[in-house]
């Protein structure tokens, strides 16, 4: 059983053409899995007879030869993608029950590809948090424990929001975990949980079907063991979709082929950015080593390493705590108690929609909903919102200079390691620091990668950034190969299944 | 917004009540003053926006740089009353219901 757990999903692919496994057998070794780490609350619904009939199908068109890219995989779902005839909330006690009619583009394309879906999972109400405590199912633990330090004996956040899948993928209860990204969420449970994620180009997954938070945001994309495997998912994932009208009509590069060939011949004359403003105060002496290292690693593959200067990244996080408010109270408008979800009676039409949503949102949800009210309501929307909208256009101009100059970016993914569940949901603002790396390349709407890069003196995961121009994800899966192999992350959390 | 002074833009109960009121969404009374100190210290922090130049910058509402596409006005879709209305929390003769609006 452990051998088939240990599998990348590169390595299945292959062991299932090569009938070593059949999907069943994958399926039902994942099932158990998720059965075996149930405490992590990573699922919050499991489709095991589902999974199992998509398994069969996958073993039958394995026989004919008519595999797909993914096909037989066993693949959790983060509860912000619909999945039609599966409940889908987004961890909101306001979408209980709610059954969408229809799939998401992302986690339809999953299917056609041969995919085989095993639940639910998890993450931060509307995907708003930065350790998955927000969720109306509870928090998520995550399967990495410290091995000493003060954070021993502690259980720790997966990160969030993306945190069950993240969860999932280290505790081995899912293969592959597609995830969505508005300001780290993808990248910052991945760092958190040694794992690889990946922020395409913003509109390179279709966001039809995705519960919408910051739609200007938002963009979904893989979590993965490994950098190989990253590029297989990303390919499944990406689709052009006329269902979303800010889906990009250009194709995906060859991305296995990037990754071949940057194992093949290295990237001898690829410059590197190391942006200066990315030194921020407080961040620990491991991350800053850790990040130098990084850089040693890429000029060793042949990498040329410049220092960069991006002079408006103190202002992201703020002006991205503007737009994201803004719109998620903006979207978050439809959930009135009258077409889907949960509904609180009241005496009148306004005041049925106050005591729905009242009742339905959870804590943070709220407050981002009246920032966004705040920031929107007349007299403040020049002074907030355009005033946030213009310091964007000031950071998308930072990377387009620099990105004359550099292929890619290489910073820290976070500012630590795990933090203990618990410690920052009281206090807001350091919650939102969490995201400092990575909120830059939302705003900008480029890519960017985390790769686990090596362990805290605590022994929990720490993963490096990569960051690149609009549709260049094969320069990120190039660089992301480069430092994948010269950290040799091998490590498995202590609570990975077996 | 041009200086960076918590104290002037604080946000009260009554500006809680507002927004709430706004954004048609009950808060408990007893949430209203922490909430007060929550927004007040969020909305000073984005307030350091505030000496950032952004003398002729045009505000960027969408990174693509592309005009949205433009397609047909055909019928792709619809005339499925019973899956749109599926999630209802009340529906009638295909219809959604709701607390009566006219007196």
């Amino acid at each position: 059983m452990s051998d088939i757990l240990s599998m990348t999903a590169v390595a299945a692919r292959q062991a299932l053409d090569n009938k070593t496994i059949s999907a069943v057998e994958l399926t039902e070794a994942y099932i158990k899995a998720a059965d075996d780490t149930a405490d992590n609350n990573a699922y919050v619904l499991r489709t095991s007879d589902k999974a199992m009939e998509m398994a069969k199908a996958s073993d039958k068109r394995l026989a004919k030869g008519e595999a797909g890219l993914l096909e037989g995989i066993p693949i959790g779902i983060k509860d912000m993608f619909c999945t039609q005839g599966v409940e889908t909330t987004a961890s909101s006690a306001i979408l209980k029950g709610f059954v969408p009619p229809y799939e998401s583009t992302v986690t339809e394309n999953l299917w056609q590809d041969g995919a085989v879906m095993l639940g639910k999972i998890n993450c931060d109400e509307f995907a708003m948090g930065s350790a998955n405590e927000t969720s109306a199912f509870g928090a998520v633990t995550n399967p990495w424990i410290a091995s000493e330090g003060p954070l021993q004996g502690k259980a720790l956040t997966p990160g969030g929001s993306s945190g069950g899948s993240a969860a999932a993928m280290a505790a081995r209860s899912t293969l592959l975990a597609p995830g969505t990204d508005t300001g780290g969420s993808i990248r910052q449970p991945a760092a958190f949980c040694g794992l690889v994620g990946m922020k395409p180009t913003y509109g390179r997954c279709s966001r039809r079907g995705i519960v919408a938070f910051a739609s200007s945001l938002d963009q979904a994309g893989p979590i993965t063991r490994d950098v190989a495997d990253c590029a297989l998912m990303m390919t499944s994932m990406a689709s052009y979709d006329s269902g979303d009208s800010t889906s990009i009509d250009a194709p995906l590069p060859d991305l296995m082929d990037a990754f071949a060939t940057a194992k093949n011949a290295g990237i001898k004359g690829m410059r590197i950015g190391i942006p200066d403003e990315y030194t921020v105060d407080g961040m620990p002496d491991q991350i800053a080593s850790l990040w130098e290292t990084g850089r040693k690693w890429l000029e060793d593959a042949g990498a040329v390493c410049v220092p960069v200067s991006l002079p408006h990244t103190q202002y992201a996080l703020p002006a991205y705590y503007i737009i994201a408010p803004a719109e998620a109270s903006s979207n978050l408008a439809r959930y009135d108690g009258v077409r889907y979800g949960q509904r609180v009676d009241g005496a009148s039409l306004d005041d049925m929609y106050a005591k729905t949503r009242g009742a339905g949102f959870g804590d943070e949800v709220k407050r981002r909903i009246l920032i966004g009210t705040y920031v929107l309501s007349a007299g403040y929307y020049d002074a907030y919102y355009i005033k946030a909208q213009k310091v964007r256009r000031l950071i998308q101009n930072d990377f387009t200079n620099v990105f004359a100059d550099v292929d890619a970016l290489l910073t820290p993914s976070t500012p630590s390691a795990a933090f203990a569940l618990g410690d920052e949901s009281k206090d807001p603002l350091s919650m939102f620091l969490n995201d400092v790396f990575t909120v830059p390349a939302n705003l900008a709407g480029i890519p960017a990668i985390s790769v686990p890069a090596g362990l805290s003196s605590d022994g929990l995961p720490l993963g490096l950034q990569l960051i690149a121009p609009s549709l260049r994800e094969d320069t990120l899966i190039k660089g992301a190969a480069i430092l994948e192999s010269a950290a040799g992350f091998d490590h498995v959390a202590s609570g990975a299944a077996s | 917004m041009t200086e960076n002074n918590s104290e002037q833009h604080a946000i009260d109960t009554s500006t809680i009540q507002k927004i709430a009121r706004l954004a048609r969404m009950e808060i408990q009374p007893e949430r209203e003053q922490a909430l007060c100190g929550e927004l007040s210290t969020i909305i000073s922090w984005i307030e350091q926006l505030g000496e950032c130049d952004t003398a002729n910058v045009e505000p960027l509402a969408s990174v693509t740089g592309h005009s949205l596409p433009m397609r047909d006005d055909v019928v792709t879709a619809g005339n499925e009353p019973d899956a749109v209305l599926s999630n209802a929390p009340e529906e009638a003769s295909h219809f959604f219901v709701v607390p009566k609006v006219i007196e």
